[in-house]
């Protein structure tokens, strides 16, 4: 198995059909070392069913998937624990690996979840479990994370900060990102390559080429394209999960 | 002190809660106490097989559970009905057919009592290496596939998606049950092996807040109950597989408790 060029996972010309309707059609896309992908696009364009495409949960599909690794961390859009399973955070933490103990609290506090270990897995929040998610699917330090909307439910400064803290594992574990969100605002400020689906590719580039583009502007309204200015600021303090303001 | 039947008796039903623990958590965390039965009431069918070509019981329920479990898996893909309806199809045809089998089967003297209800009194020596032999692999067969099947059993696609084999492990847990009912059939019956899966497992849920605990709390739920259902049933003269049973709900509703004190602690 070689890795040209750093190409962790690539798309050629995939799609899917169900019940005679295509769910994604002629999507190619290339997830590199390092680099952030992120997928855009309306409710239903096929966001999600094109991450699972790429990791290999559909199968029936059309099209092409060249995968170069098999160390995957993935944090699903939805997912239920049953509360028939009594399982604790830390449970959850090595479900499909082994870890020790330093990593696991190394990956909660990354995601600002230590504090949540010895939770049950049931009586958490749903911003607090999609820390816990994450916290999962980076521990294992894996060479492609898929992250289909991963800061949902996460409190507006969290999810600024998880947003940031993926850019850095990024660059930290030098891992491949793909990551799908229908929140413009915060997406556009942290990627190398965006997607914007609708069931097709629309257009793809880097945040600011999508943005100016004019297919960009009739899938999401004009208002979209300014998104870019208005986070081109900062904020001079942070808020620790205790409650404390630290300055930067 | 005690017969050697009881000794025997004892013997199995221990070796039999050792299996049924692990497993019956599986069955209860994935929902699958209708398909237990299923595969349960297949296994008359199993028996009547095994008298009309002389084999071996529980090698013959061990077929027929398993060629069952398969029928299911493809009705499931081919036909619109739902998973329940499909169980209760099975359940009952199988055995119905059994029974239509025991019916030409006239010839063969037959104790239909002691396959809906357990003969464990009547256990010997073959049986307890079935028991024990088939027990131990079943647990290590189970020990190998632990992790896919746990993952699956959370999140399927988070299973999946990292490299584990969902789908494998998932047949081989389906021969596990087909398994662990043809060694347990002699014990409780083929009426309530499903409770012996259940009962325990759902008390140990009420006493435990890790995967972990639930297992052993399982079994050990399992043990209990099996040696007060066989003392009390030679204290009282009570049919020895139902008393397991009722050892078991016994202990289940004394869990009960500790869940209201947990609820009550919560609040």
């Amino acid at each position: 198995m070689t890795i040209e060029n750093n190409v962790l996972v690539k798309l050629t010309e995939v799609g899917l059909k169900q019940r005679n309707k295509w769910l994604v059609k002629g999507v190619s896309l290339i997830v590199e070392r390092g680099k952030i992908v992120t997928l855009i696009g309306p409710n239903g364009s096929g966001k999600s069913t094109t991450a699972k495409i790429a990791i290999g949960l559909h199968k029936n599909i059309e099209g092409n998937v060249e995968k170069f690794t098999d160390k995957i961390g993935y944090v699903p859009q939805k997912i239920s624990i049953d509360w028939t399973l009594p399982l604790k955070v830390s449970d959850f933490m090595v479900l499909t690996d082994e870890l020790d103990e330093e990593k696991i609290n190394e990956a909660l506090k990354l995601t600002g979840a230590d504090h949540l270990k010895n939770q049950n897995l049931g009586n958490l929040s749903g911003g607090e479990f999609q820390r816990v998610l994450l916290a999962r699917a980076v521990s294992k330090k894996p060479d492609l994370l898929v992250l289909d909307e991963p800061v949902q439910g996460v409190d507006f400064t969290g999810e600024i900060a998880l947003y940031k803290l993926i850019k850095e594992i990024a660059d930290k574990l030098n891992c491949g990102i793909l990551l799908i969100s229908h929140d413009l605002h915060t997406v556009m400020t942290a990627t190398d390559h965006v997607i914007c689906l609708n069931g097709h590719v629309c257009c793809s580039g880097t945040p600011k080429d999508v943005a100016m583009n004019n297919e960009y502007k009739l899938l999401f309204g004009e208002q979209a394209s300014q998104t870019l200015s208005i986070y081109e600021h900062k904020h001079d303090h942070v808020h620790s999960n205790d409650g404390d303001i630290k300055k930067n | 002190m005690f017969d050697d039947f009881f000794i025997r008796a004892l013997i199995a039903g221990i070796g039999v809660a050792f299996v049924t623990g692990p497993l019956g958590c599986f069955v209860v965390w994935r929902r699958l106490s209708y398909f237990g039965d299923t595969l349960a009431h297949s296994a008359l069918l199993g028996v009547t097989m095994a008298l009309a070509f002389e084999i071996n019981i529980a090698i013959s329920i061990f077929i027929i559970s398993s060629v069952i479990a398969i029928i299911l898996v493809k009705l499931e893909k081919n036909t619109n009905l739902p998973g329940d309806a499909l169980l209760g199809l099975l359940a009952h045809s199988a055995l119905a057919v059994g029974l239509v089998v025991i019916g030409f089967l006239s010839f063969i003297r037959f104790d239909v009592m002691g396959l809906l209800f357990g003969d464990i009194l009547a256990v010997n020596v073959d049986d307890l290496i079935i028991i024990w032999g088939g027990g131990a692999i079943i647990l290590i067969v189970l020990k190998i596939i632990w992790k896919p099947l746990f993952a699956s059993t959370v999140n399927y696609e988070l299973a999946e998606a990292e490299g584990l084999n969902p789908d494998r492990a998932k047949a081989i847990f389906t021969i596990l049950m087909a398994a662990i009912i043809a060694i347990s059939i002699k014990i409780v019956g083929l009426l309530l092996i499903t409770g012996m899966l259940i009962i325990p497992t759902a008390m140990a849920r009420n006493i435990s807040d890790t995967p972990k605990k639930m297992v052993i709390f399982s079994i050990c739920g399992g043990l209990l109950s099996v040696i007060m259902g066989l003392f009390s049933s030679l204290q009282f003269n009570t049919p020895s597989g139902p008393s397991i049973i009722a050892a078991a709900l016994l202990l289940f509703v004394i869990s009960l408790f500790k869940v209201k004190q947990t609820i009550q602690l919560k609040n």
